[in-house]
């Protein structure tokens, strides 16, 4: 059980967070033209990378907030945590 | 028989409390104090079970965790537990123990004819033997294995006792009260750090309870019980026995087993059995000590072969004679040791030693207590079957691997060490790569991964003074990088004695042309040629071997087999053990009950109940409950004999004729505000919102990125910035969390605030044709007329002093309102509507007969709405706007949404007008069409339209808007029903939706 330190609540267990992916994709903005390829990139194509990983959690059981994680995908090593806007 | 081998003096027990047992159905006596083992065998008991595939009769090998063979099925309260350790559970009056593994008696055992047939259970037996003929597995070869091998009984019996759960923080948690655990727990305790010692055994103290010591003067016993009473008086200590740290898991995640009850005559009635503690540490000190290991020799698995330094310990502790004519079997100087402690107690043990002959303190202390030694020597067979009786033993050869001048010797026990494992299982679990030390031929830790540090002989050190001085000061660095307090220690003087070099011999070499068994794993009994056969046939990876062979598997985890199988495959390899590695060591390092593991979560304990506000009235009017996530929710209303169809189909009709009331509050609530709120709704639904006015609902579809239905439901305009949306029961929790991810991550722009209220308002739902005249009554102060009031209309009320949102809102395609008050006053809110509803014939409704309502209207939900569907299939074409750009819009335009005949919802009648559809079944052109028999759709929801009075039911149908008045089979595998029926809209009610306006 992974211990993380949500940055608005502080160290919380793991059984407190949802895990919400990639950490790094940006929705492409409203109303913009863009190409099928690049809509499902969007959608549907995510890496599965071995080692560091910039991830979403969120904290359903505390505060609720949506915020970043890097971890290490292999030996669960968290590095840092931040809120979406750093 | 009576304690013939309880020595008079010495031990830890308490001879003047006598405690009476059973084993096997016959009574004996033993100590306070004493564990099953030592009292029994203070009876002279040493056969106690069969081994796992041979049959081979076993006796104690160890005397604590290190015991592969002592498995019992033991009663406990009346509860049957199996593969309970001897050598660990503590006497109790009362208990009862008996073999397991045997059948049907320990002394004469069936399965012991595999004993004589052991050429057909090679090495991979399981594999090879019963892999064929195929049909006999189920008929012949399972139930044989289930009688005759296995490893206990697992009971029956619900468990009646009490399991507990218990969260902890520290900075240090030290796994053992050995030296090094006490040492490093005392140093960081006096820094003030919140430390938490534990001991798996009744007793602190480890290797100090045993071995012949001094610490600053004092026997090792004493100095340990000095240490642990300070701990004990520290407020930042926690001190616990009986408690196995067994699991090693991420982010300095432990998890421990205490046995809270078991050892207990009277447990006091809230007295857990067994907690489970869930401990976070900054650091972890591993104080685990080490294991001794055996020396392989001929028949080593005779009742009778111990653990030199468990013969030993049962001398020392407990009191008691393994044995009267011991042979001491060893490499090193900690067989002189056990030679030492037997003499002192009046027997006359013969030591073999492995080595050429030399001189070190004990050797020496031995030689002048006149204790008979032989150098070079080794035990190369144990005689006896149920017990040995004799030993060949012979003078080793220069290279070791031959003998010479054999001779049979009498004897009682042979005791062996083979030199020491660090028990090194907790840090490997922690992610760190275990290194191989040369000079003590075992695997040590190496980089930590995680905060842990292993000490003393857990480290591979193992000397006193040595250990003393690293473990006082690693618990005072570590402690102090966390407190920042520096308390000096003054390290303690010591008095060991020193040992000489151990010798690497492990395995004795067996006489020409015999093939007695020289087992290397006792508890999953896998002996030498099992290991060479697996080699032999190609397995190389220690793993395959591992799991080929089963050597080091099940509860006992290796403890001490592990090095000498390495051993034995980098000999056949022509490798060194380095580079054969090691296997993975896996939590729990002992067994644990299942009870612990699930604690109090059982029953109804296993997930929270959710009850609306109106539950007890529900309950008192009959309702029968149907689970809806954690919420229980009346499924319908039981009058007299009546069952589901009957009494949903009244309540149904009931609110189309005349008004029905329906508990709606499960339904997930979100209230909105914010500037912006209007254009966050506007991204998150399908449909436009920027222009709704205030005091209106209205309803909404949205989507995820890729396109798929989510969720529907209404939100209502409160004010100018404030809304209230509505989702259904199901996604309640899902749709909060996709708010909230596109207010945080996507457009934190956006002046927006999303807050969970679904417990904060309790609702009912009225619904039929006279509801409006239900409403009037109950809000005589407002206007609830259709033009003041009209459908999709919002307006508060006073319902008798309490405040109430009024919502014309229908799921039902009649003329309907949900009426919201604060959950404090649901039920109020309940009994006012029932009271005066009475003149309108109102009657509860429960989710069948809403069910029932929406389907008859073709009101899609979760079947339909089923993670597969998008806008489109559903018939919400309508809701999905042109203009304006909403969260998973792009996705729609993906061609396979598009094609012509892509499925759509339809509704279902069957020809006969009386045949139910059952839910689930396939929808086929032809009914007798050769296999696969191509599927055209699935039926999505049924009822009985209590309107048209015949079954009706909903489809998902491939092209179905070019499938209406077809016909077609819904085809039911599970229920064995092929029903023919026509195809039609999925409004089957009031297609214009005229009752909900008017
Ligand atoms: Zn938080």
């Amino acid at each position: 059980m992974l211990n993380i330190k949500c940055p608005y609540c502080g160290d919380r267990s793991q059984k407190e967070f949802a895990y919400g992916g990639d950490g790094t994709i940006t929705r492409p903005k409203l109303n913009q033209e863009i190409s099928d390829e690049e809509w499902d990139n969007f959608v549907y194509l995510r890496k599965s990378p071995r080692g560091k990983h910039i991830e979403l959690w969120h904290h359903i059981a505390g505060c609720r907030q949506w915020f970043k994680v890097e971890r290490d995908t292999t030996t669960h090593e968290i590095f840092r945590t931040f809120k979406p806007e750093e | 028989m009576s304690q013939n081998f309880r020595l008079n003096t010495g031990g830890l027990i308490n001879r003047d409390k006598p405690i009476e047992f059973k084993f096997n159905g016959k009574k004996y006596i033993g100590y306070e104090g004493d564990t099953l083992a030592s009292a029994l065998l203070a009876n002279g008991i040493h056969l106690i079970g069969r081994s796992f595939k041979y049959h081979r009769p076993r006796g104690f090998f160890g005397a604590g965790v290190d015991e592969p063979n002592a498995k019992m099925q033991v009663e406990i309260n009346g509860c049957s537990e199996p593969n309970i350790n001897a050598t660990e559970i503590e006497l109790v009056n009362g208990l009862s123990a008996s073999s397991q593994n045997c059948w049907p008696s320990v002394n004469f055992d069936i399965g012991a004819i595999n004993n004589f047939l052991n050429r057909f259970f090679p090495a991979g037996f399981y594999y090879k033997t019963f892999m064929w003929p195929k049909s006999f597995w189920y008929r012949v070869y399972e139930p044989f294995i289930r009688k005759a091998a296995g490893l206990g009984i697992a009971s029956l019996e619900k468990d009646k006792e009490r399991y507990e759960h218990k969260y902890e923080y520290c900075d240090l948690l030290v796994t053992g009260s050995g030296p090094a655990g006490l040492a490093s727990a005392y140093a960081a305790a006096k820094n003030g750090a919140k430390v938490i010692l534990a001991e798996d055994k009744p007793r602190y103290g480890g290797t100090l309870l045993t071995d012949d010591v001094t610490i600053d003067n004092l026997s090792g016993k004493d100095w340990s019980e000095k240490i642990i009473s300070e701990l004990k008086e520290m407020p930042n200590v926690i001190v616990k026995n009986r408690s196995q740290v067994f699991g090693y898991y991420d982010h300095n995640m432990m998890v421990m087993f205490e046995r809270t009850g078991d050892h207990l005559e009277k447990k006091p009635k809230h007295t857990p059995r067994q907690r489970l503690w869930y401990i976070r540490a900054k650091e972890v000190l591993l104080s685990t000590g080490s294991i001794e290991r055996p020396i392989v020799f001929g028949n080593n698995d005779t009742p009778g072969v111990f653990l030199s330094a468990a013969a030993k310990e049962y001398m020392k502790v407990y009191g008691v004679l393994i044995g009267k004519k011991p042979i001491i079997f060893t490499n090193n100087d900690s067989g002189y040791e056990t030679a030492i402690e037997f003499k002192k107690n009046g027997v006359n043990p013969i030591v073999l030693d492995t080595r050429e002959d030399q001189n070190s303190e004990l050797i020496n202390e031995a030689k002048d207590l006149d204790i008979k030694i032989k150098f070079s020597y080794a035990v190369i067979v144990a005689h006896g079957y149920k017990k040995v009786k004799s030993a060949t033993i012979g003078k080793l050869n220069k290279e070791k691997i031959d003998f010479v001048n054999k001779e049979q010797i009498d004897c009682d026990s042979i005791c062996v060490s083979g030199f020491w494992t660090p028990t090194v299982h907790l840090a490997s679990q922690s992610g760190n790569k275990l290194k191989f030390n040369d000079s003590i031929d075992a695997f040590v830790p190496d980089k930590s991964k995680q905060n842990e540090h292993s000490l003393g002989a857990a480290n591979g050190t193992f000397t006193l003074q040595d250990t003393l001085k690293n473990s006082f000061n690693t618990g005072s660095e570590v402690s102090k990088s966390i407190t920042k307090k520096n308390e000096k220690i003054q390290i303690p003087n010591t008095n060991e004695r020193k040992y000489s070099a151990h010798d690497k011999f492990w395995c004795s070499p067996l006489p020409k042309g015999k093939n007695y068994k020289r087992f290397v794993d006792f508890q999953n009994d896998v002996a030498v040629s099992d290991i060479e056969v697996a080699l032999r046939e190609g397995y190389r990876s220690i793993e395959h071997v591992k799991r080929y062979t089963t050597l080091g598997m099940a509860t006992d985890q290796g403890r001490t087999s592990n090095l000498n199988g390495l051993q034995l495959v980098a000999n056949v390899e022509k490798k060194i053990v380095p580079q054969v590695g090691h296997t993975t060591f896996r939590p729990p390092f002992t067994p644990v009950t299942i009870g612990t593991i699930v604690g109090r979560e059982i029953g109804k304990e296993y997930m929270p109940t959710r009850k609306t506000p109106m539950h007890h009235w529900h309950e008192k009017n009959n309702a029968v409950w149907v689970d809806a996530g954690a919420w229980k929710r009346p499924r319908y209303y039981k009058r007299g004999n009546e069952n589901l169809f009957e009494a949903s189909k009244r309540e149904a009709k009931n609110v189309r004729d005349h008004v029905g009331i329906c508990d709606v509050t499960t339904l997930g609530k979100i209230d909105i505000k914010g500037p912006d709120a209007a254009e966050f709704l506007n991204r998150v639904y399908t449909n436009a919102w920027l222009k709704l006015p205030v005091g209106k609902a209205r309803y909404g579809v949205m989507l995820r990125e890729d396109g798929i239905v989510m969720d529907d439901g209404t939100t209502t305009r409160i004010s100018e910035n404030h809304y209230h949306m509505t989702t259904t029961t199901a996604q309640a929790a899902n749709v909060l969390s996709h708010l909230e991810y596109y207010l945080q991550i996507v457009w934190p722009e956006l002046n927006v605030n999303v807050v969970s209220t679904t417990e904060q308002w309790a609702g009912a739902a009225i619904a039929g044709p006279k509801s409006r005249d239900l409403l009037a009554k109950l809000f005589s102060k407002i206007d609830v007329s259709n033009e003041a009031l009209p459908f999709m209309g919002y307006v508060e009320g006073d319902l008798f002093g309490v405040k109430a949102r009024i919502f014309r809102i229908s799921f039902s395609g009649e003329l309907a309102y949900e009426i919201n008050v604060e959950s404090d006053f649901g039920l109020f809110m309940w009994e006012k509507i029932i009271e005066i509803g009475e003149e309108f014939n109102v009657q509860p409704y429960g989710t069948e007969a809403l069910s029932t309502l929406r389907i008859e209207m073709g009101h899609v939900a979760g079947p339909e709405l089923d993670g597969r569907t998008i806008p489109y299939d559903v018939s919400l074409e309508g809701l999905v706007s042109k203009k304006k750009d909403f969260i998973g819009k792009r996705s729609l335009a993906k061609e396979a949404f598009n094609q012509a005949d892509r499925q759509k919802i339809v509704g279902l009648v069957p020809l006969d007008r009386k045949s139910s559809i059952p839910e689930g079944s396939h929808l086929v052109e032809n009914k007798n069409a050769k296999l696969p028999n191509p599927k055209l759709g699935h039926v999505s929801s049924s009822c009985w339209s209590v309107e048209n009075n015949n079954p009706f039911s909903l489809a998902i149908l491939k092209d179905g808007k070019n499938m209406i008045g077809k016909k077609l089979f819904a085809v039911s595998p599970l229920k064995n029903t092929s029903i023919e029926v026509e195809v039609m809209s999925s409004h089957y009610v009031d297609h214009e939706g005229k009752r909900v306006r008017s």
